[in-house]
């Protein structure tokens, strides 16, 4: 029994160790664990210019423009105490709409402006066939309704709310 | 617990029950598959590739439930030396292993048309990633060894060091920011209240006890096999040396 007992207290004794050298060192690279950085973190932290780095938000209601190029998009990326303005040129993913939540990755220039390479649309946790989402909306929880069943192609700009700007 | 620690009673057990075990795991998978497949609803922003969600939850939970499960077997293997807890820690790893393997091959597929790409280095899916290792990890350090008892030590002492893994993999949604989403129902405040429609929640747990049962039968059969394994292996020893 005494045997026992002494390999049971060796064991509980490395599994504490173990486990708070690894809570040590993930709090202390809490910050490179981060996927992204919001709105807020830049305007209180401040980011080095030219520092590629990940911008995570939602995108703000009537901010999503298309450029004159006819491939770049411009938006706002807020978490509602502040907000940054991305451009970006590319293809947008099926989830990207004014509210939803997305992650840029790009760098800020000078004037403020975060030019990003990437975006990335970060779905949340909620789960509902499009039937509730659009008796939701009825019932004026705010505008849930999004590109249903999205395709890229069958979509298009027009789903987003979006101004299209021409020349 | 005790009672069937015993192997040879273990194997009585097992023999007994794996057949309704398989039986169970048949009729659940076609069940789980028709309602998430055909018989739930699509998702109001995701269309049908919500529907990934019914294997890849499951096999999210699974993979971690297996590792818990060769936490606890690597404890009484370690602690009590019981020899079938040792067993079944190696008989279940790869299964684990394969759990896995489904959860980051069927989340990739979804992470490209949901989020725009494949992978990404978050923390949620960095640590299953790492899980997927320490199986890996585990499977080979067990064999590496000649004296086969020294492995399954060793093994052991390695699925606790990678126990810390876990609740990181678990809490790494909540306590640092992702990409992949927090969880839709898995605290108790919101069992009542889930994030995830009522209507998605019979494919979800049909396919979670699917594969459940489809773990416990196949567990049965290999811990069986390792027993057999380990048996021959004693024949053969006392053979040589008489």
């Amino acid at each position: 029994m005494k045997r026992k007992q002494r390999r049971m207290m060796v064991l509980g004794l490395c599994l504490l160790g173990v486990g708070t050298a690894t809570g040590l060192a993930l709090t202390a690279f809490e910050e490179n664990i981060l996927f992204f950085y919001g709105p807020t973190d830049i305007a209180t932290q401040g980011v080095p210019e030219d520092t590629r780095f990940r911008l995570g938000g939602l995108v703000a209601e009537d901010s999503v423009r298309r450029l004159s190029d006819g491939i770049s998009t411009e938006f706002l990326v807020t978490d509602t105490v502040h907000d940054v303005r991305v451009v970006y040129t590319g293809i947008l993913p099926d989830l990207f709409r004014e509210g939803q939540g997305v992650v840029t990755h790009g760098r800020l220039d000078a004037a403020g402006l975060f030019v990003a390479d990437e975006v990335l649309a970060r779905h949340d946790e909620e789960y509902m066939p499009p039937e509730v989402a659009e008796a939701l909306e009825r019932a004026g929880h705010g505008p849930l309704t999004a590109p249903a069943a999205a395709g890229r192609d069958a979509v298009g700009y027009a789903s987003y709310g979006v101004e299209t700007v021409t020349n | 617990m005790h009672r069937y620690a015993n192997p040879a009673r273990f194997v009585r057990f097992a023999q007994r029950v794996t057949p309704w075990a398989a039986v169970v795991t048949a009729l659940l998978f076609p069940i789980g598959l028709y309602y998430a497949l055909v018989a739930s609803p699509p998702d109001f922003q995701q269309g049908d590739t919500v529907r990934i969600m019914y294997v890849h939850v499951p096999s999210a939970w699974m993979a971690l439930f297996v590792y818990a499960c060769m936490c606890g077997a690597a404890v009484a293997g370690l602690v009590w030396r019981h020899p079938l807890a040792d067993l079944f820690t190696k008989a279940v790893a790869p299964i684990g292993a394969v759990f896995t393997a489904i959860c980051l091959v069927t989340g990739s597929l979804w992470g490209e048309p949901m989020w725009g790409t494949w992978w990404v280095w978050d923390a949620r899916l960095t640590s299953v990633l790492i899980l997927f290792f320490l199986y890996l990890g585990y499977m080979a350090l067990v064999n590496a060894f000649d004296d086969p008892n020294r492995g399954l030590r060793s093994g052991s002492i390695l699925v606790l060091v990678g126990s810390v893994n876990l609740p990181i993999i678990k809490f790494s949604v909540d306590w640092w920011n992702t990409l992949h989403q927090q969880a839709s129902i898995s605290t108790f405040e919101r069992l009542a209240d889930p994030a995830i429609d009522p209507a998605m929640m019979p494919p979800l747990l049909l396919m979670a006890a699917a594969f459940m049962m489809l773990f416990f039968t196949l567990a049965l059969i290999r811990t069986r096999a390792e027993i057999a394994d380990r048996r021959i292996q004693m024949i053969r020893l006392a053979q040589a040396a008489g």
